[in-house]
């Protein structure tokens, strides 16, 4: 199980890894490599270029603005988790880390690993979708961002071109509710979910104000609950309201694949947004 | 002669070397001029191959040959592999070409070999070899196979089926007419694949003029390999040496004999080259031999107080493409069915078939897990409709503590009679049972249904026939310097045996274990041997090295003796010194009398003794002797998600004596892990066409550390009369029961919902179903 | 055609400057190129964990980090644990004492996991050890063994990190 051979390019400058991108066919950006090293030893993927992004020291990093935290592209998922501003800001985000893969491969994974590698499953994807993530796209007519509604565009296919790169991602403060809850449900520690969810609840009294749910591994992509969402506004946070929630949640669309079928994957969606919306709802209390 | 070692926790020899990185497994070994080998192989469960193009891998630089089986010597051409283990049952005895000849029946059978410079060219390679293949109907599920309109899995054949087996014994039909009650239960079993974490791995030299043909290989078994491949390659077995270095786990496939053991050799030999063949893990998962599926149909009759009187059915067992193993994954499922029970009367029939999948052979257990799981349901289900305890019932129907030796009423193929050697069944259920809290439980899962939570329990016994022979051997030698070598053809795959064998031999000799070191498991260093299988190395070896410690020690003390001008009964030893009790100068070490018995030329040879202060042993036990336990699993169900969690495990284990209860313990640990993987994680899924879908890592779920429970193990030592250690072997014992307590408790901590669970591995989609329409599931294959 | 660096590095405390190919993984690169072949490789594909070595301190899989990415790194292996004059650290004696190995082969990445994760975490609970060790599979002990060793090797002797 060896890699086909290539030619290994190592840019130090986003101007250097753009000029290198528009050079190279048939190219493959190498961020963490928790992803792409196995395809390459497996030999699912031989391109003739790989392009590390691990020397570009820009794109890593965490920064937070006045309205946004931002995570550079090759930030490591270690780092995130510890990051303080992050988390501070969004808990979920070192909630839903713990739970992809195991420590050695969060010290290599990196957050735009995740989000470029667009796994149904994927933790990060996720919480980007919960938090109405914004996407910092650089190429040769410059930088672009869009938002992450709009990045899959297929199963594992994310909105980005050949000669693009991801820069890194913004999550935008006021997308970041008092409480929030991450839950998965996988076969194994550290194992690819059957079905996850980002949940975020903020309270009024025992009103619920506002509500964010993602869903990960049950479509192609992450997906949003909106209508479940808009339902739960102005209903009381109690059992009854989450459970009415569970019930909606579970007419999503979802896949069947050799090892579980979409109407498992649905069952589990149901569950897990009820007891999302139940710790979510929980820690917003504690919060208040 | 004091006992020192033997039943201490004593720590192990082999670990220095292992916890320092400096262990030598076979693809740390580098020879010479090496070459690296990659297999190319089918893509195709069941297909013709039309034609092979090697030109374009042939052209690339760095390679140095492909061969397909056209390309070795004209002989090869039409000589299947050499069947290990003959049987007149075989209907078809089937064994692969080590390339494909104009066939291939499942994904992943070899079809050509390349060799060349590195490892990266010779895949490089491969992935040039065009295999020209026509398709052919394929079947992948034994259920299907056993049918008479089924498609064939070798074109040609004239049906599916490799052989037909029954054990039967007692008055079947009596049993049934006069039962009280008759349940039938039908299970569908499938135990994955053995995921040593080292891969298989083959080194060849082949220096005709010199010292032969040299195969590295990493086997359980290099005697079998030695006798398999001198008769495929026609060359003289004295010629052929086998070593297996350093071995990465087992778990039973690695007993087998392979067709690169055949292909890297034919190799090495045209290119005058040493050649390196290294199994990646993909390939692990479609060449190394697995353990799918058995279909179990069965009827127990049972008297009013639940007594089994007598069991009947039929079992259909996939043996895959081929038959790598003769029989004796199949026999191994139905012989041990009764278990600890009395079971008067059985007539069990097997259809062993074939199907366009990875060839079976055994993995830890053999066929024993399914037995323990299909009888262990049976009383089960007896419980359930007499209402009685899990326990109870199993007190019911054990063979007695004062029953043995019991006639099991099956009979050897000598005609002898199947003895269990000794036992109490009920005293290791009663320390199980103690041991896991049994009798709390009830209030353990009352309070937790009050907060919503599912907690079940389950019982599981089982036995073991142990230490099967013919023999093992070892050369115990006293060197001049006075360290101790032991020579031995048992091989190793981490279970210890060099610890092991030097504790029974530290004893015997009365020296330290640190004088002494084994060599094992090198045809070219110990003539003869067997191989590590059935929990047998323990019992046999062991034996062997005893005996021939004990022979050592004698020819010792007489020269000693002679020495010192002493009788014999007046010499004690103590650590390697021989010396006349209450005469402190009078005394002579091992060493010493080691020099005076191997004198170089011309020197003077004490009269009447054999050179050399050594010996050899070939040992075995009388019978087979029969481990036992009793498991109890605790588990919760979340039954929003139908996760299951083991919550702990309980052990309460009999293997006689013990050398090294910490290695026991670590045998028994291991195993029930691998039974807890079975009942819950590993499933080896393949399409309808028979294309393996999951062989990776990623989706093949081996357990590990998080999902495992903390595991209790307690030991009964009722020591086995068939030998002179009252030893039994260890090996399996873990894992036999574990997949049946899990099952158990599972269904015990759904009882509200009457799931009632037919087939492994559980899933959680399956138990929600379950869950959600009552009443009992069978797992479409 | 063959594409190249050269590279230097640091491996168990010795500098180490040399060609490699581009395609090389670094777990190859330890064991064909420096014959460091304590480092195993049970999967190639990033899940058995067999492969984890320490770079800068960190522990990764070596099979999904190219031989070309370890380039001014200080990296530690199996080999690298023990003290120079061969004491085994405290982990390594742990392992011995608790019999957290039968075939030996996951236990240069259960070694090299827990050395890092001990000393980022030297008082840490049952559950905290199964989860640093749960990208690590080991076919044989059953796990338990290793989580006690884990944690007696939190004692009063400190772990050391990459000696």
């Amino acid at each position: 199980m060896k890699s086909a051979p290539f030619a290994y390019h190592d840019p130090t400058t986003v101007h250097e890894l753009m000029g290198l991108l528009a050079d190279k066919e048939n190219a493959k950006l190498l961020a963490g490599g928790q992803s792409l090293m196995p395809m390459l030893n497996m030999r699912y993927a031989m391109p003739d270029h790989v392009i590390d992004l691990n020397g570009v020291a820009s794109l890593a990093g965490i920064v937070e603005t006045d309205d946004a935290i931002e995570i550079g592209a090759m930030t490591r998922q270690c780092d995130l988790m510890a990051a303080a501003p992050a988390n501070d800001r969004f808990p979920i985000l070192a909630e839903a880390l713990t739970q992809v893969g195991h420590f050695q491969t969060r010290n290599r994974g990196t957050v735009g690993g995740s989000l470029c590698h667009l796994d149904p499953s994927a933790e990060l994807p996720c919480i980007a979708a919960a938090t109405d993530a914004r996407l910092a796209i650089r190429g040769p007519r410059g930088e672009r961002e869009i938002a992450m509604a709009d990045w899959p565009l297929a199963y594992m296919t994310p909105n980005l071109e050949a000669d693009e790169a991801l820069i890194g991602i913004r999550l935008p403060k006021r997308t970041a509710l008092a409480g929030q809850a991450f839950l998965e449900f996988a076969r194994r520690h550290g194992d690819f979910a059957i079905a996850g969810v980002a949940a975020m609840v903020s309270l009024e009294g025992e009103t619920i104000e506002g509500a964010s749910i993602a869903v990960a591994g049950v479509g192609s992509h992450p997906i949003r609950l909106r209508e479940v969402e808009a339902a739960l506004e102005g209903e009381p946070a109690n059992e009854a309201t989450f459970k009415a929630a569970a019930r909606e949640a579970r007419g999503i669309e979802a896949m069947s694949d050799a090892y579980v079928s979409g109407k498992y994957r649905q069952r589990l969606t149901g569950v897990l947004v009820e007891r999302a919306l139940t710790k979510a709802a929980a820690r917003a209390r504690e919060a208040a | 002669m004091g006992v020192r070692y033997f039943g201490a926790e004593v720590r192990r020899v082999e670990d220095p070397r292992l916890v320092t990185g400096k262990g030598r497994y076979v693809d740390d070994i580098e020879l010479p001029g090496m070459l690296e080998a990659v297999m190319v192989r089918s893509t195709e469960a069941h297909a013709r191959i039309r034609s092979i193009d090697a030109a374009a891998a042939r052209a690339l630089p760095g390679v140095h040959a492909v061969f397909t089986l056209q390309d070795f010597p004209a002989e090869y051409h039409d000589r299947p592999m050499v069947q290990p283990y003959p049987a007149p049952v075989l209907l078809q005895p089937t064994t692969q070409h080590p390339l494909a000849r104009d066939e291939v029946c499942f994904v992943g059978q070899a079809i050509a070999i390349v060799v060349a410079e590195t490892r990266h060219i010779a895949e490089d390679a491969a992935g040039l070899v065009a295999v020209d293949y026509e398709p052919l109907p394929a079947v992948v599920d034994c259920r299907e196979a056993v049918k008479t309109d089924a498609p064939l899995a070798h074109a040609g054949s004239p049906d599916n089926i490799v052989a037909r087996l029954r054990v039967a014994f007692g008055e079947v039909e009596t049993a049934f007419a006069d039962a009280a009650h008759v349940f039938e239960e039908r299970f569908l079993q499938h135990r994955g694949g053995c995921h040593a974490m080292e891969c298989r791995g083959v080194i060849a030299e082949d220096r005709p003029l010199h010292d032969g043909l040299t195969i590295v290989s990493a086997t359980q078994c290099p005697y079998l390999v030695r006798r398999n491949v001198a008769a495929y390659l026609g060359r003289d077995e004295g010629r052929v040496r086998v070593v297996a270095p350093d071995v990465g786990g087992g778990f039973g496939p690695k007993a087998g004999v392979y067709a690169e053991e055949i292909v890297v050799p034919l190799a090495a030999a045209a290119l005058g080259r040493p050649v390196k063949w290294i199994e990646d893990r993909r390939e692990h998962f479609v060449t190394t031999n697995t353990q799918r599926d058995q279909e179990w149909t069965l009827e127990a009759a049972v008297d009013a107080d639940g007594k089994l009187l007598g069991v009947r059915g039929r079992v259909i067992h996939d043996n895959g493409a081929f038959v790598p193993y003769g029989l004796l994954l199949p026999m191994t499922s139905l012989t041990p069915l009764p278990g600890p029970y009395a079971v008067p009367a059985l007539d069990v029939a097997m259809d062993v078939v074939f199907t366009n999948t990875a060839p079976n052979s055994p993995i830890r257990g053999a066929g024993r897990p399914n037995a323990a799981f299909a009888m262990e349901r049976l009383i089960a289900r007896v419980a359930r409709e007499l209402d009685l305890d899990q326990a109870e019932v199993r007190r019911r129907n054990y063979v007695p503590a004062d029953g043995f030796p019991y006639d099991t009423g099956q009979k050897f193929r000598d005609g002898s009679a199947i003895k269990y050697d000794s036992g109490d069944f009920e005293g290791c259920l009663d320390k199980v049972v103690e041991l896991s809290g049994y009798a709390g439980f009830a209030e353990r899962q009352a309070e937790a249904r009050a907060e919503g939570r599912y907690l079940g329990i389950g019982v599981s016994s089982c036995i073991e026939d142990t230490g099967v022979g013919p023999y093992e051997g070892a050369t115990v030698r006293v060197q001049p310097d006075g360290k101790v070598q032991i020579q031995t053809g048992a091989a190793s795959q981490g279970q210890g045996h060099e610890t092991m064998l030097a504790q029974v031999c530290a004893d015997r000799l009365d020296v330290a274990l640190e004088d002494i070191y084994v060599r094992a498991a090198d045809t070219g260093a110990f003539p003869q041997g067997v191989g590590t299988i059935g929990s047998r190395v323990a019992v046999n070896a062991s034996t062997a090295v005893f005996d021939a410690a004990e022979s050592v020690r004698d020819k010792a003390l007489q020269l000693a003796a002679e020495r010192l001008e002493a009788s014999v009964e007046d010499l004690e030893v103590e650590d390697g010194v021989i010396g006349v009790a209450g005469v402190p100068e009078m005394k002579v070490t091992y060493g010493e009398l080691a020099k005076q018995l191997a004198p170089m030329a011309g020197g003077p040879l004490p009269k009447g003794f054999s050179p050399g202060l050594e010996a050899t042993s070939y040992r075995t036990s009388e019978g087979m002797p029969t481990a036992s336990g009793s498991n109890i699993a605790e588990v919760e169900v979340d039954i929003g998600t139908g996760e299951v969690r083991v919550l702990r495990y309980s052990v309460a284990h009999d293997c006689g004596k013990m050398i090294n209860p910490m290695m026991v313990d670590g045998q028994i640990v291991g195993g029930v892990v691998h039974g807890i993987g079975n009942a819950l994680f590993e499933r080896l899924v393949y399409d309808e066409a028979g294309q393996p879908l999951n062989n990776n890592y990623g989706e093949y779920l081996l357990p590990i550390a998080t999902e495992m429970p903390p595991i209790a193990v307690t030991h009964q030592e009722t020591p086995s009369p068939f030998n002179p250690l009252g030893i039994k072997g260890a090996g399996e014992g873990g894992t036999i029961p574990a997949t049946a307590a899990v099952v158990a408790a599972i269904e015990n901590a759904l009882e509200p919902f009457d799931v009632v669970i037919r087939s492994y591995p559980v899933s959680p989609e399956e138990l929600c179903d379950l869950i959600e329409g009552g009443g009992a599931s069978e797992r479409s294959a | 055609m063959k594409h190249t660096h050269r590279i230097s590095l640091t491996v168990n405390g010795r500098p180490v400057e040399t060609e490699v190919e581009d395609r090389l993984h670094l777990a190859d690169f330890l064991r064909r190129e420096l014959k460091l072949t304590g480092t195993h490789l049970g999967c190639e594909h990033g899940v058995c964990g067999a492969c984890t070595v320490l770079v800068d301190g960190r522990a990764v899989r070596s099979c999904l980090m190219l031989a070309v990415q370890a380039r001014g790194s200080d990296v530690t292996t199996v080999e690298g644990l023990a003290a120079e004059d061969g004491t085994l650290s405290p982990l390594q004696e742990a392992f011995r004492e608790h019999h957290a190995l039968q075939c030996g082969f996951c236990t240069p990445g259960m070694l090299t996991s827990l050395t890092a994760f001990l000393r980022d975490n030297p008082a840490p609970t049952d559950r905290e050890v199964r989860e640093a060790i749960s990208g690590n599979i080991c076919r044989c002990t059953g796990y338990q063994p290793i989580v006690a060793a884990a944690l007696a090797a939190t004692g009063d002797e400190a772990i050391e990190g990459e000696n």
